[in-house]
């Protein structure tokens, strides 16, 4: 019999938080070495031109100047950045060629002894220009006839597949009800407050290139080393940099491949840390933008037969693994709701803007979106409660596991369970009644609600739904632990981390398996070289994957701690158990952990029979809990093994004057399983629907019919203060999950996913008595105030 | 041309030549190795970069170390200032840990002011100061409790 | 973004800095608190061969009465502004605008005459000292002038100073005795603490019957230089300034107005919001004004 739980799901501190406060994290632009020299990009004023020259003498004449990068003949030095989906007409490089393809693309990258005076002769480098046709629309990309951003690609269709699950076209002929609709999720981004940086060192004594990034990516060293033609045990990545933020988006291939090559080159350590600028632009992390056609088939009573969804994706001008994204909401496809069968049919386009990269969620929170705005449409068109519509709709808690249309098994829920928690949290009796009072003074306000599902602990399996050459099917997180001496444990894990409280989770998951303080316990990140395979926190995967890991580690230890313990007891294994840290006998007799680990790590002679290893040190790799399949001929498939959920409620007002909206009366009901750490969580949450709320009504990364970007600074790209972020309460409902170590789901995603549908809920809910509503997002206060205007008339 | 500066910096007198063009936040990083300020927009958008400057929160970014000459700068490493710095700990007010040194500076420039602040002066205080991680709420709760335990503090002590 | 090299000097007094001024050679600029001219600095968009730093200039600092009005020297830092009883009592409309400037971080920094000189068409000090009629003292190696703000204020980031001069006051006219005084700013914005999209403000003084005998209105953020709306003043001089007055009068203000398109806002949008923001302005002022207690 195990322990109670102490440490788990029990209000402790975050241990990463001491360095933050004292101004001792180590972001990357902290690394200093001894004669490093500083990279600046020249970027590109176009949409697409051809480079007529480009001409970098005065540049390498300027003071501080080691040496000026362009595209000519890069060629031949690295290989392009990897395409995500089977299209080989698409080759990027870290810095255009004869053509760039959106402004801010890299076309040249100047090193020299400050950033100021890199600066200084970027301004010098030369180059002409011969504008070519460029597409900016997404629709227009469509069009056989646009202007190839990649004409060796043919056109600027990347991908396009209609997947069929269920009788579509049958469930559509029997319902009673039809309705459809347009949607537009804008283009915006995590925009981490760091830019991504790094720095790298080309140690020709070891043959080995040292690289520390602001990083938060799968396979980076892998990319690194291909690109840069280098063996993959060349490169090694230090995963003890603090990221400053991410969420998705710090993915600095090319920066890195440029940083790898110019360190080689010169000799010398290279920093490359964007500045915001060059961030913005160029950075290649815009995230989603999306269009929908939605349609669903609906009974009398609401319920929801068949679903169909066109998703229409602008990656930009770069492939990348933006597609993907299109891949990640098959995985949860029909949300909460027992819809039978759909059609989703995935477009993607290239277009001559920035590229995109993972933004949180991984396309699935402009799917939600769309997805709960027909709930909402279902419910208006029947004139019943937006509220009982998704109680009939959703999963019953008796039906899982319960399997989707498109494959996935959700694992574990209880979805009325947790709206009935959001709304008893909000107060929501109390909310209709003052949006009816508010109503009757001519205040245009609204109650937003919104579901969402969190498909967590990722596995890749929706890179091969999009990609058949692509047969990756594990996905694994690791651990390793040694106990030293004296007793004390120190763990290694496989990943920096941009936030999320990998040491906190590793101590406080090791502590319990081990009934020691979690305090004591150290955690270190490793690098690429030294550590054990793991993944990197995307894909809400780390409390399930690197819990798991360490979990397993823990266990081994304990498992051989016992074994020891026992023998130098004078028991059977079987006899003894392991408590607060020590094993102990029938009769009380105890032997701590640091007692059986000096045994182990210095008196041989006293080890069990079979015991043949000295020292007390563990590993495990863990694999993705339903993971190691393929999508089958349909793209049916189970995608990921956890389902975390969450209701969101809000209450918003329109100035009907400006336009303006605000916020108020936010609650959040979710439901992670195991929560481990409660700070944690309820920073995940609240932060994630920050983010979502930002999507909603502010950030756009927006061009012009010019193709010029208008969104370079964080002036112009909104993001919400704490002015516009309302109090965020949360609550929390606990299934735990069948499949994992304690019972704990993700949680990084499920407040962005919820987020933006929960606040155009509510837009359009104060929108609907004017019989009007907005479909775009981000809903921008100008956009509300005309639609308000043109409504003159109060119902 | 450099020219000659002396500022004090954590209660130091530190003298240097220095471009004009550097600005404060480069100074403090690159030269005195005080890299707990943080860069985050170098236009005064984010706040990332706050220090105080002779006891009131700037942004470093918009400000050259020339134009601190003989002033006082006080940064994150230097914040003399436990029961805040605790209460950041107690609600988890980071994640990244990016923004924080912004937000100890903003926070303790607004309790230096006003003691017993409401959420409406909290948040208008760290207004300036961007968080993308934690939705503000957590930062919201730890100026506040660190407001209620610096009063007792204050009655105590 | 790092700026472009330049000197920087320091002077020891006015008539240093003016000589600095007027000095041929590279191009110089003022600095006093940099808030505005910093970041552009930073991406290269200004490029002064030569910052001369007057922030120390006792001459320049601090607000005291004098002609008749308030003087607020060019260099006083926001900060000092919003924290001035004086100015609170005696232009109140300053006041008012100061809590909208930027946010506290740039407040400490940024001066009152920093924000006038930079002439950004959405900024709420030169709309409430626009709106107050004031007028500014320029200083050069020939000699002081003075000059009615919107004479000084002559387009967007457009000002009428020459090179070698210098804006060293800004001179607020009385308020006006006798009168029962409410003043407010109103504006949008994309979120609290940005530029202004469209910002409103207004100032009004009733006698002891309520009756509006002293007024000044402007709108910022929807033409080159914030308008004065004098049409809607003199319609509601003597009237009660009830809501259906303001609202009639502030449509007045329409018409005035050149809006552009951004990425913010329409000119649709700000020719329409701005009617209305400004009547939101004037009665929250009036508000005021009859419970001056708040």
């Amino acid at each position: 019999m195990a322990d109670p739980a102490r440490f788990i799901s029990t209000r402790r501190r975050v241990r990463e938080d001491r360095r933050f406060v004292t101004g001792t994290g180590r972001f990357v632009a902290d690394i200093r070495l001894p004669d490093a020299l500083h990279a600046a990009v020249v970027t590109s004023p176009h949409p697409a031109a051809r480079i007529v020259s480009i001409d970098t003498r005065a540049a390498l004449a300027s003071e501080g100047v080691e040496e000026v990068l362009v595209g000519t003949g890069l060629p031949d030095l690295v290989d392009p950045i990897p395409n995500a989906l089977d299209t080989p007409g698409i080759r990027c490089y870290p810095l255009a060629g004869d053509t760039v393809r959106y402004v801010g693309e890299w076309v040249a990258v100047v090193v020299a002894r400050t950033r100021a005076l890199a600066e200084d002769a970027a301004e010098l480098v030369d180059i002409r220009y011969r504008a070519l046709p460029f597409v900016v629309d997404a629709e227009a990309a469509l069009d056989p006839s646009s202007p190839p951003v990649h004409p060796a690609h043919g056109s600027n269709l990347l991908y396009r597949r209609l997947f069929s699950w269920g009788p579509v076209e049958a469930d559509f002929g029997a319902a009673p009800h039809h309705l459809g609709f347009e949607l537009a999720w804008g283009r915006s981004a995590t925009v981490p407050i760091e830019t991504f940086g790094v720095v790298a060192r080309w140690d020709a004594g070891r043959d080995l290139l040292d690289i520390w990034a602001s990083i938060q990516m799968p396979s980076f060293a892998e990319q690194v080393a291909s690109c840069l033609r280098l063996d993959l045990n060349q490169v090694r990545v230090h995963y003890d940099v603090d990221v400053g933020g991410s969420y998705g988006v710090k993915r600095g291939l090319k920066h890195t491949v440029v940083a790898g090559l110019l360190a080689r080159r010169t000799g010398r350590p290279v920093r490359l840390i964007e500045d915001r600028l060059e961030n913005m632009a160029g950075g290649d992390m815009h995230g989603p933008e999306r269009r929908f056609r939605v349609a669903v088939a609906f009974d009398d009573d609401g319920m929801i037969r068949s679903l169909k969804l066109r998703a229409l994706e602008d990656v930009g001008a770069q492939s990348g693994r933006a597609p993907l994204q299109l891949g990640k909401p098959v995985s949860a496809i029909v949300g909460a709701y027992r819809i039978g069968s759909v059609a989703y049919e995935a477009i993607c386009v290239s277009t001559n803007k920035t590229g995109q990269t993972a933004v949180r969620g991984f396309g699935m929170a402009p799917t939600n979106l769309a997805l709960e705005t027909a709930l909402d449409r279902v419910a208006r068109h029947l004139g019943k409660s937006r509220f009982a519509v998704r109680r009939t709709n959703m999963i019953r808690a008796y039906q899982f596991p319960y399997r989707i249309p498109s494959g996935s098994a959700y694992d574990s829920g209880d979805y009325h369970a947790v709206l009935a928690k959001a709304c008893g949290l909000a107060g929501l009796d109390r909310l209709l009644a003052r949006r009816t009072a508010a109503r009757a003074e001519g205040r245009v306000v609204g109650i937003g609600i919104a579901t969402c599902l969190e498909p967590s602990g990722g596995n890749s399996s929706f890179e091969a739904l999009l990609n058949p050459k692509n047969t990756t099917t594990t996905w694994p997180e690791s651990c390793v632990i040694k106990v030293d001496r004296t007793g004390l444990v120190t763990a290694s894990i496989a990943t920096s981390t941009s936030g999320q409280g990998h040491e906190t989770l590793t101590a406080t998951v090791i502590g319990e398996e081990l009934g020691i303080d979690p305090d004591r316990i150290r955690v270190l990140h490793a690098d690429t070289l030294s550590a054990m395979p793991g993944n990197t926190p995307v894909a809400s995967r780390m409390a399930i994957m690197l819990g798991g890991a360490a979990t397993g580690a823990a266990g081994r230890i304990r498992d051989r701690a016992l074994a020891i313990g026992a023998h130098l007891l004078g028991h059977a294994p079987g006899e003894v158990r392991w408590s607060d840290g020590a094993a102990v006998a029938p009769d009380g007799r105890r032997l701590s952990l640091g007692e059986i680990a000096l045994v182990a790590h210095r008196e041989y002679h006293r080890l069990p029979p079979g015991v043949t290893e000295p020292g007390l040190q563990a590993t495990h790799v863990y694999q993705v809990p339903t993971g190691g399949t393929l999508p089958d001929a349909d793209g049916r498939g189970q995608m990921y093994p956890c389902y975390s959920f969450a209701a969101h409620l809000v209450y918003a007002e329109i100035d009907r004057l400006t336009g303006t909206v605000s916020l108020a009366d936010y609650v959040i009901a979710h439901d992670c399983g195991t929560v481990i750490n409660p700070e944690i969580v309820r920073g995940m949450v609240i932060g994630g629907a920050a983010h979502g709320i930002g999507a909603a009504l502010y950030e756009e990364f927006a061009y012009d019919g010019q193709g010029q970007f208008l969104s370079g600074t964080l002036a112009d790209y909104v993001m919400p203060t704490a002015h516009e972020v309302p109090d965020i309460r949360v609550v929390e409902h606990c299934t735990p999950s069948p499949l994992t170590s304690h019972g704990q789901k993700g949680v990084g995603e499920g407040g962005y996913l919820g987020a933006p549908a929960a606040v155009a809920s509510a837009v359009n809910d104060a929108l609907a008595p004017f019989g009007i509503a907005c479909l775009e997002l981000p809903m921008r206060a100008g956009t509300l105030s005309d639609l308000l205007a043109t409504a003159t008339e109060q119902p | 041309m450099p020219v000659p500066v002396t500022i004090s910096v954590n209660g130091r007198a530190v003298s240097d030549t220095v471009e004009p063009r550097v600005t404060l936040v480069d100074f403090l990083r690159d030269r005195l190795g005080l890299t707990g300020t943080h860069v985050g927009c170098e236009q005064g958008v984010c706040g990332a970069c706050s220090v105080l400057l002779d006891g009131v929160p700037v942004r470093s970014c918009l400000l050259f170390a020339v134009q601190a000459g003989n002033r006082s700068v006080t940064t994150v490493e230097g914040l003399d200032d436990a029961i805040l710095l605790d209460a950041f700990e107690e609600t988890h007010a980071m994640q990244c840990g990016y923004c924080t040194p912004g937000m100890l500076i903003a926070a303790r420039g607004l309790l230096s002011d006003t003691p017993d602040p409401s959420e409406d002066d909290i948040r208008e205080a760290i207004s300036g100061t961007l968080c993308r991680c934690t939705g503000y709420v957590q930062i919201v709760e730890a100026i506040a409790l660190a407001a209620t335990r610096l009063r007792q503090d204050e009655r105590h002590g | 973004m790092k700026a472009a090299p330049f000197e920087y000097v320091r002077p020891a007094s006015l008539a240093d800095a003016l000589e600095l001024l007027a000095e041929p050679g590279p191009e110089t600029r003022i600095i006093a608190g940099g808030q505005s001219l910093v970041p552009m600095m930073a991406m290269r968009l200004a490029r002064p061969g030569r910052l001369v730093d007057i922030a120390g200039l006792d001459a320049l600092a601090g607000i005291g009465r004098g002609d008749g009005g308030i003087v607020v020297g060019a260099a006083t830092v926001q900060a000092e502004a919003e924290r001035s009883p004086l100015l609170a009592a005696e232009a109140p409309l300053l006041a008012a605008a100061l809590p909208h400037v930027g946010h506290v971080q740039t407040r400490n920094r940024g001066t009152i005459g920093g924000s006038v000189a930079h002439c950004d068409p959405a900024a709420e000090i030169l709309l409430a000292a626009l709106a107050m009629r004031a007028e500014v003292e320029l200083a050069s190696v020939r000699g002081p002038r003075r000059l009615a703000l919107r004479d000084f204020a002559v387009g967007a980031m457009m000002t009428a100073a020459e090179d070698d001069e210098m804006l060293v006051r800004v001179l607020l006219p009385a308020r006006p005795a006798g009168l029962a005084i409410g003043a407010a700013v109103r504006e949008v914005s994309a979120r609290a603490g940005d530029f202004a999209v469209l910002a409103a403000a207004a100032e009004i003084g009733l006698d002891e019957d309520g009756v509006c005998r002293h007024l000044r209105l402007a709108v910022g953020g929807a033409s080159p230089v914030p308008v004065t709306a004098e049409a809607a003043e003199r319609a509601l001089l003597g009237t009660r300034a009830d809501t259906d007055a303001v609202r009639e009068a502030t449509r007045l203000v329409a018409p005035l107005l050149e809006p552009w398109d951004d990425q913010r806002a329409s000119a649709s949008y700000r020719r329409r919001v701005a009617p209305g923001l400004l009547a939101r302005a004037l009665e929250t002022a009036a508000e005021r004004a009859r419970s001056p207690e708040e």
